[in-house]
């Protein structure tokens, strides 16, 4: 019974329209939702939180940089497993899904690497640094932009779609080969840098104004993916019937 | 049929040897500029050669890798053959997994085999010599099975090469890092296991996936076409 | 005992950037057929035939194959190679071993006997076209997809392809043939792509 429902639906995930009516209500809930905690966060990692012992204030960035970074790496997973769900299922849906995050995830990664400049030059005087962070951070643009660059390059819609999800699989499946061999080239070849995000170690106050920055990050975008998504959608399915009818029932409220 | 791809294969890489000496070639004469131009960055580190030659000779086989993959399905594919592998083949995937063990031969088995040649140049000591030759012998294969599949989505491109250089350099890294690293282990007498381990798992990984992304890639190129 | 069709095709109609190319269509070929596929340039007859050897993934409808041997624009010889070295990699493909004597034997009856030995980029592209028709007797591929088959044919080249189509007619294979000069072959049949339905958007 389970199974069988869990199955349309899995094919209802398929259809665009259906998608489109779905998310109509979340583009608005993740909207608030971010303006809510990233304010929150802001004010509660810039105000209130205790500044840390050895960095002082300086490391306040790390409310900016530490979820910029996880949702870049969110966001390029994301768009390996969009790619196995639209090689493996054929979803066109998948690909809508790829080119969504894709802008937004070379953003997020350029804000990721400039607020972890931004965060080193008072930690270690220089505005960059080669260790393990910074270059897992800068490989990650890398893969961002093959992708761009692949997409760019291909005309045809579907060809585009198979080999964005191709690269994105590949590039997802050695992620963690890639920061596992920066970390180990990093521990050989620089000091200890400054602890970033470890969590234990961390007071309470000092990680749950994180926590909620990153939840306010992963909600901006999910509204901002969402969005780009909806409006993709009602480009490829401008000749719909259900198009229209949505645009002209806009347009009349 | 195997035998039949690979003497093909013999028979071309006899015919077009400039395929494969230009790369090397490349990397001979780049690896002898660097000394030449930097000849105090390679002896006068403290560890001496060994803080910046590894590097220098990862990057420049990295690069020479890049310069031999961009042909790498281009003749085929324009010729028509690459499509009647695909279409006759029982089995296709045969024919990628024996262009990419050429493809390896004919580049990184030779750069391994040039090691000591490569590693006199640069400054390193007897002792690294050996262990410069595996470091390469471990690393390139992964180098040209995850270079095939980025070669395997752009060989239908005009300017390919540069789109192919920004999707396989990232991919590159992790086989950089250790086979540096290796080789610097060895230079100052630290153990090597480590690197090889994990230079050998890098490849039997790349083994293990990059054949099928490159039979899909080539896929998509055909149609393409 | 009911022949077997080669080629099965039920409702096919080929995609490209989710355009439909011509209305579906549905055939079934026996041995012995000739089918001639006619069209104006664009009409998507390369790639139907492109479909129904594997290579073009985007259509809706099915189709159902036996192994084909397809000859597209591109003739799938490598040009440093000898014509002999290339016919015997050809056939590889298709895993089996050709006798010497025997391709010598095809490359005679295409007319590039004295060729043999020569790499074929050295050849004019009617003589590579004879290759590829030499390749075409040492196949065991009973369907055959040929596309454009008549270009860069000179006279006898032209007499020589209808006579190997023929002949494989005859045999009990069967052949798809994109053109835009017909082939007289006796009982040969036309396929015509309707292409209202891509003009029509």
């Amino acid at each position: 019974m389970l199974g069988a429902s869990l199955k349309r639906l899995w094919h209802k995930l398929g259809s665009p329209r259906w998608f489109f009516s779905l998310t109509t209500p979340w583009v608005t809930f993740f909207g608030w939702s971010a303006a809510a905690l990233l304010l929150w966060g802001t004010i509660w990692g810039l105000a209130y939180a205790p500044a840390d012992y050895q960095q002082g204030n300086s490391f306040r960035i790390m409310y900016v940089h530490v979820p910029a970074a996880m949702l870049a790496q969110s966001l390029y997973i994301g768009m390996g497993v969009a790619g196995f769900i639209g090689l493996v299922w054929r979803m066109k849906l998948t690909d809508v899904a790829i080119s969504a995050c894709l802008p937004l995830g070379m953003v997020i990664t350029a804000l990721a690497l400039f607020s972890g400049s931004v965060w080193g030059r008072p930690t270690w005087g220089s505005w960059w640094e080669w260790d393990g962070r910074t270059v897992s951070t800068l490989v990650l643009f890398f893969l961002f932009v093959g992708i761009y660059a692949l997409r760019e390059a291909i005309a045809e819609a579907e060809l585009r779609a198979r080999a964005s999800a191709l690269i994105a699989m590949v590039g997802t499946v050695n992620i963690p080969i890639i920061k596992y061999s920066v970390e180990w080239w990093n521990t050989l070849h620089q000091p200890a840098s400054f602890g970033l995000t470890q969590k234990p170690a961390m007071p309470s106050e000092m990680w749950l104004p994180l926590l909620v920055m990153v939840l306010g990050f992963y909600c901006f975008a999910g509204m901002i993916v969402l969005l780009r998504m909806r409006s993709e959608i009602l480009q490829r399915e401008m000749s719909a019937r259900w198009v229209s009818d949505w645009i002209s029932g806009r347009e009349s409220s | 049929m195997i035998r039949v791809a690979l003497v093909r294969e013999w028979q071309v890489l006899l015919r077009a040897k400039g395929a494969v000496i230009n790369p090397l070639a490349f990397l001979l004469l780049t690896t002898t500029l660097f000394v030449i131009a930097a000849p105090d960055a390679i002896t006068s580190g403290t560890d001496g050669p060994a803080e910046v030659a590894p590097g220098i000779l990862w990057t420049l086989v990295l690069l020479t890798q890049l310069l031999a993959l961009d042909g790498m399905y281009r003749r085929d594919f324009d010729s028509g053959v690459l499509e009647q592998s695909l279409v006759s083949a029982q089995v296709p995937f045969v024919t990628v997994l024996i262009r990419i063990f050429m493809q390896w031969l004919s580049t990184g088995f030779i750069m391994a085999m040039l090691a000591p040649i490569l590693g006199w140049i640069l400054g390193l000591s007897t002792q690294a010599l050996p262990a410069t030759a595996l470091a390469l012998l471990l690393g390139t294969p992964a180098l040209s099975l995850l270079g095939s599949v980025g070669a395997s989505v752009t060989v239908g491109f005009n300017r390919g090469g540069v789109i192919l250089a920004l999707l396989v350099l990232p991919l590159f890294l992790p086989t950089l890092v250790f086979g540096a690293d290796m080789v610097m282990a060895a230079q100052v007498g630290r153990s090597v296991m480590p690197q090889v381990y994990a230079l050998s798992l890098i490849s039997l990984v790349a083994l293990a996936l990059a054949p099928f992304a490159a039979l899909a890639g080539l896929k998509i190129s055909l149609e393409m076409q | 005992m009911t022949v077997q069709p080669l080629l099965d095709v039920n409702a096919l109609s080929c995609e490209r950037g989710g355009r439909r190319l011509f209305s579906p269509i549905s055939l079934s070929v026996f041995p012995g057929d000739y089918v001639e596929l006619v069209g104006a340039n664009g009409s998507g007859k390369s790639t139907l035939l492109r479909t129904l050897a594997g290579l073009h993934s985007q259509f809706a409808g099915e189709y159902r194959s036996k192994d084909a041997l397809y000859q597209g624009h591109r003739l799938g010889l490598d040009g440093l190679l000898t014509p002999l070295e290339n016919l015997a990699w050809l056939a590889g493909l298709e895993d089996h071993t050709l006798d010497h004597d025997i391709t010598l034997n095809a490359l005679d009856r295409a007319g590039v006997l004295t060729k043999a030995y020569s790499p074929c980029s050295a050849m004019s592209a009617g003589q590579q076209r004879r290759v590829a028709m030499a390749r075409w007797l040492l196949s065991s591929r009973k369907l055959w997809l040929l596309d454009e088959p008549l270009t860069a044919l000179d006279a006898s080249a032209q007499d020589l392809l209808r006579y190997v189509i023929a002949e494989h007619c005859a045999t009990g294979g069967a052949v798809i043939c994109a053109t835009h000069h017909a082939i007289a072959i006796d009982g040969k049949s036309e396929l015509r792509l309707d292409t209202s339905i891509a003009e029509g958007r």
